[in-house]
């Protein structure tokens, strides 16, 4: 019986020990998630003044630029999934992979071969371990990530879609590169603390959509230094950036949440099985005692019965 | 007088916004200064540009622009950074450093922040 109580004990002390790791967990979550949130919110007003612009620019550009026009026989997808570099956060990651599994077979059905590029180490394990061909990957920005990350990403991703412009069928064009006809961005939108969803995003072509509500009366004219296409041009691989920066601001928000909330309940876990080891043990150790004392009055009862 | 809105936005964060009376900086295509009431414009700034804010009864802002885009219209001037700083937080030996680098971009980085301190034109 002995070795059940120290048994027990031993259980005691391990479920403290991961309780100190996961209470750890959940305070660096926590105060991650507020600066996380801030810098969510800081940048918001470049993505408001860049679409703005692109707008302005729409209306005064012509509209064919390549990331404007739908491809007519889009054959190639390329498809952004942003994860986080870590485990220990719920269900996060298995959302954001569930999501990407589900706009792979949407594309497919509509005859898209899906062209992966993925963020974070946890994507990058679940599709390299089924075997994907993934065409970039990219690691150790997604908890922190700064701009320049996502301007290399949005670089990449650019370029791969302007490639694309010439592919016939799945034969690389006149310039070799086989590319890609659409852009997917696959990552966890920050709605509160509590909630966050794995979101698919089209990045490419866009869709710039005009605010009614801005402008009321008639359109501002405006001249544009370079002209209109040249400005468009280079704006547009911004607004990309920008795009791509935002959503794993996001998703860094969301990482940071959902692993406060998975630690929390791991914390609550081990303390719930703390209380209940503990009662098990004094419970054992007071059976010892009880059988410790009935064995000696047995013992002297015997020996007084013997005396007489 | 009149004066002019200016807000100046970085992908981080919004940088400065307030009241100024005459905005100069450098696009594509040339020096330009902008007074209240000018006629609405979008233009790409150079790369190595410096945006100079001048305010009533203030000191004037220098702010070097990396990757800049301005904005002109009825209420005001947007300017557009992919990152920005003022000169006050500039360092004089690391923008000479990098004005000296040989990757163009850092390059230009490097002028912009030496000519928001007025070192060079």
């Amino acid at each position: 019986m002995a070795a059940t109580l120290r048994e027990l004990r031993g259980r005691i002390r391990s479920a403290e020990s991961i309780k100190k790791i996961t209470k750890a967990q959940e305070l660096i979550a926590t105060s991650r998630i507020a600066k996380a949130q801030a810098r969510v919110e800081a940048a918001r007003p470049y993505a408001a003044e860049i679409t703005s612009m692109l707008s302005n620019l729409a209306a005064g550009a012509a509209l064919d630029h390549p990331l404007l026009v739908p491809r007519p026989n889009p054959k190639r997808a390329g498809v952004l999934v942003v994860t986080s570099d870590r485990g220990l956060c719920g269900a996060y990651n298995a959302n954001v992979l569930r999501q990407a599994e589900e706009l792979f077979a949407l594309l497919r059905e509509e005859g898209k071969t899906p062209v992966l590029y993925v963020i974070g180490r946890k994507a990058l394990g679940y599709f390299s371990f089924r075997n994907w061909a993934i065409t970039s990957s990219w690691i150790g920005i997604s908890e922190r990530p700064s701009y320049e990350d996502a301007q290399e990403v949005a670089n990449t991703l650019v370029e791969a879609f302007l490639a694309g412009a010439d592919d016939d069928d799945d034969e690389p064009g006149p310039d070799g590169i086989l590319g890609v006809d659409e852009l997917h961005i696959v990552f966890t939108e920050f709605k509160s603390m509590l909630s966050q969803t794995a979101m698919v995003r089209r990045m490419a072509p866009m869709e710039v959509t005009y605010s009614e509500d801005v402008d009321p009366g008639p359109r501002t004219l405006f001249s544009f230094e370079p002209d209109a296409d040249t400005l468009f041009e280079s704006l547009l691989p911004r607004y990309v950036a920008t795009r791509i920066f935002a959503a794993l601001l996001e998703s860094s928000a969301s990482e940071s949440a959902s692993r406060r909330r998975a630690m929390k309940a791991a914390t609550d876990n081990a303390d719930d099985l703390i209380k209940v080891l503990t009662l098990m043990a004094n419970r054992e150790r007071q059976a010892q005692i009880t059988q410790e004392i009935s064995e000696i009055v047995g013992g002297a009862n015997a020996l007084a019965d013997a005396a007489k | 007088m009149a004066e002019l809105d200016v807000s100046i936005v970085a992908v981080e964060r919004r940088i400065w916004a307030g009241k100024a009376s005459f905005l100069f900086t450098r696009t594509t295509s040339g020096d330009i200064g902008i007074l209240p009431h000018h006629i609405p414009l979008v233009a790409q700034l150079v790369d190595d540009a410096m945006v100079r804010v001048e305010r009533e009864g203030e000191e004037d802002l220098r702010i070097a622009v990396d990757g800049g885009y301005m904005s002109v219209t009825e209420e005001g001037v947007t300017i557009l950074a992919e990152s920005a700083e003022f000169a006050s937080e500039i360092n004089a030996e690391a923008a000479k450093a990098d004005a000296a680098s040989d990757d163009p971009h850092v390059a230009a980085r490097g002028r912009a922040r030496l000519r928001a301190l007025g070192q060079i034109d």
